[in-house]
């Protein structure tokens, strides 16, 4: 009875809006995107959230954009993409590694319609494509300036899953501090989650009393440089997003990821009929992945050097996992000159030598 | 002058319109926050009230979805409606909650590869009585030790967020997960699985155990002794003392019953649409299984439509953010005005307004 009455109350209140709708043309491609975090997050969703801004700009007579944020990764995540595809959208981004099981449930059902899903590695059925950024080259060039500040010797890095994906920016941060500082040493705290700032800053914190001068993180929010800027002489860098407003310190420079240029060429290719399922990882000589201005905090010689690393890996001269390199057990895993390949790289689950502490198992 | 006047006996027109007066004033107000932030707001309340019932693109996924969704809300909202009738405080069901999906996971993961018949009822057992046994800590304690049980079970929700986080990342882990945390998803095991019953109903076992526990809750508070022990309790217990009821043993079966539904309904949670043990499973329906209780007043079939009204709210909210971009925060404050104007309108059941100076006594 009550929920009857609730009903029709609603029906009679919301019945005329209704009439008109129903006429509403659908000619323009609809483009969803679910993030993981608020797209005011200032890194990893709002970089993906400005890729959606430049997609409608490049293309906003021809498509339209839908986006969802703070889904949770989990059943939720399999229900809004359901509701996504159901609502009109032909190509939906999936922008967190774990939306993978869901996206790839998800596509199974909707034959015709195009999911992509970020950094993530299942491509299920022939309308899944994945794609990811080497962050790991700008971790060399992150690493490099590490190991060139630190007075205390101590890095920190804030991992958030213990993923191939985290390991590699691990491996590739420690690895080039260490090339220009043979007596750097590197601490690792997982934080267990993409976003959650008060998380984030207690990590920070844990890392700053154990006397890292230096913070790298890999989650997403701010807040690692907001803790960062509590104690004089830390320095840290924008993670995903510039961060700019932390410059000239404690924020030195930043890993941008720039996703805009593969969201538009996706759906360009959507729209041309042109599009087929792949897997892309692109750096930073793809222009995926971009240094942020590095400030005067930085000395310039190191700037300079950090600056040269950078373009010697985009013109591919150099690959930041080149050996000799042992793995931390002290075989070895790249001999002199070898370079790693992209497969062991997507599954990498080892630390390098001379790294402290256990992944988690 | 205004006051309030207790009622001899709580109006039954009030009982019966405060959903109603209490659903149009949430539309009124969220409508003005809707406008506030450049939306139209008819047509913002129509995509979360009537969309997900009625809309012919979205209506046939989200309808079972309403079930999907408000099964566990309704599940453990009935076993705390007991308690909370009685006088016991059992505010922890967010941990039984848990630890029953953690129980019941463990089994069918112990199990796995096998299929065998047996698998999926012998992990409903382990699920119910791990959330039995996590809420015989609080009985325990406060018939032993006369603690508080509202603390106590409280705060054992946080030991079980913890010891959830230990299992997503050790014992329970997925080998083959490539080192992201959480176990094998179950919904992908047959033998395990809590799957739809009807393709396209949502019915999976939780929902048909919600409905049973609200029938079963009914007969128990209507028609046996027990429930008149419980009645009593809570509304005189030293006339219960006189009548032979034994408090003690109250508080042991209605934290039992309450944590047993609890641990149920993780356990369906964790073998259908959540799939797997990770670190985030526990995603507040204990918590919110409170508020559906008290919606629903107390009573079986009040809980049953109060279940599906916080439902619709989280089904049409999430419409409302990617159909008209709101953001997440705005729905959080709508269902929070839901839930304010209920309670707020509800004040008329068991009070009338008076105008005019306060009579001499």
């Amino acid at each position: 009875m009550q929920r009857r009455t609730l009903l029709t109350t609603a029906a009679m209140g919301l019945g005329l809006s209704m009439v008109g709708r129903a006429a509403f043309a659908q000619d323009k491609l609809k483009v969803g995107f679910i993030y993981v975090g608020p797209i005011g997050d200032g890194g990893w969703t709002f970089q993906h959230d400005q890729g959606r801004l430049a997609l409608e700009a490049a293309l906003g007579d021809k498509i339209e954009t839908v986006y969802q944020e703070s889904v949770p990764e989990g059943a939720d995540s399999e229900r809004v993409l359901t509701q996504m595809a159901l609502s009109g959208c032909k190509i939906i981004f999936t922008t967190s590694f774990g939306y993978m099981d869901a996206t790839n449930a998800v596509a199974a059902k909707f034959p015709d319609v195009m999911f992509e899903h970020a950094t993530g590695f299942k491509r299920d059925s022939a309308n899944v494509s994945t794609y990811n950024a080497r962050f790991y080259e700008g971790r060399a060039v992150m690493g490099t300036i590490a190991g060139r500040m630190t007075k205390s010797n101590k890095i920190g890095y804030i991992g958030s899953f213990p993923i191939p994906e985290v390991i590699q920016g691990i491996n590739s941060s420690f690895i080039h501090a260490k090339k220009v500082n043979p007596d750097v040493s590197i601490s690792v705290v997982w934080a267990y989650t993409w976003f959650d700032p008060a998380k984030e800053a207690d990590a920070a914190k844990a890392l700053i009393e154990q006397g890292v001068d230096v913070i790298l993180a890999h989650t997403d929010s701010t807040a690692v440089l907001a803790e960062a800027a509590k104690t004089p002489g830390v320095i840290g860098f924008g993670q995903a997003s510039d961060m700019a407003e932390y410059k000239p310190s404690p924020r030195v420079s930043s890993i941008i990821d720039n996703w805009g240029p593969y969201y538009i060429e996706r759906v360009q290719a959507l729209l041309d009929g042109t599009y087929a399922q792949k897997d892309t990882w692109a750096g930073i000589g793809g222009g995926e992945v971009k240094i942020g201005e590095i400030t005067d905090a930085v000395p310039a010689e190191v700037k300079a050097e950090a600056e040269a690393l950078a373009a010697s890996i985009a013109d591919g001269s150099y690959h930041p996992f080149t050996g000799p390199l042992n793995k931390q057990d002290g075989s070895v895993w790249l001999a002199e000159g070898e370079r790693a390949d992209d497969g062991t790289l997507s599954g990498l689950n080892f630390y390098v030598e001379g790294i402290v502490g256990d992944i988690p198992k | 002058m205004v006051r309030l006047e207790k009622r001899p006996s709580p109006s039954r027109f009030w009982t019966m319109a405060t959903p109603v007066v209490a659903v149009a004033l949430t539309m009124i107000a969220g409508g003005i926050m809707f406008a506030l932030l450049g939306k139209n707001p008819v047509e913002a309340i129509r995509t979360i009230f009537w969309d997900p019932l009625f809309n012919e693109q979205f209506a046939s996924y989200s309808r079972p979805q309403l079930l999907v969704k408000a099964g566990p809300l309704i599940l453990i909202a009935v076993g705390l409606s007991l308690g909370f009738r009685a006088g016991i405080w059992n505010i922890g069901a967010e941990g039984q909650y848990i630890i029953g999906a953690i129980c019941g996971a463990a089994v069918g993961l112990a199990f796995y590869p096998v299929e065998a018949w047996y698998v999926f009822p012998l992990m409903v057992i382990a699920g119910g009585l791990g959330g039995w046994a996590w809420a015989m800590i609080p009985a325990i304690l406060r018939t032993r030790f006369a603690t508080n049980e509202i603390l106590v079970s409280l705060l054992l929700v946080y030991v079980a967020q913890a010891i959830l986080a230990s299992m997503a990342l050790g014992a329970l882990r997925n080998p083959e997960g490539g080192g992201f945390p959480g176990s094998r998803n179950l919904s992908q095991y047959p033998a395990a699985a809590n799957p739809e019953l009807i393709a396209g109903t949502g019915m999976h076992w939780g929902v048909v155990a919600a409905f049973i526990a609200v029938i079963a809750a009914y007969v128990l508070l209507h028609r046996h002794m027990l429930g008149f022990s419980i009645r009593l309790a809570g509304q005189a217990p030293r006339a219960a003392r006189f009548a032979g009821v034994n408090p003690d043993r109250l508080v042991l079966l209605c934290m039992g019953l309450s944590g047993g539904l609890a641990g149920l309904a993780g356990l369906f949670e964790v073998a259908g649409p959540a799939g797997q043990i990770s670190i985030d499973f526990g995603s507040g329906y204990g918590f919110t299984a409170i508020i559906v209780a008290f919606l629903g007043r107390l009573n079986p079939v009040g809980i049953l439509l109060a279940g599906l009204l916080m439902a619709l709210t989280y089904i049409g909210g999430e419409l409302a953010q990617f159909m008209l971009g709101l953001p997440s925060a705005a729905i959080q404050a709508f269902q929070g005005m839901l839930l304010f104007f209920l309670l707020a309108v509800d004040l008329f059941s068991n009070y009338r307004l008076r105008f005019g100076k306060r009579e001499a006594v």
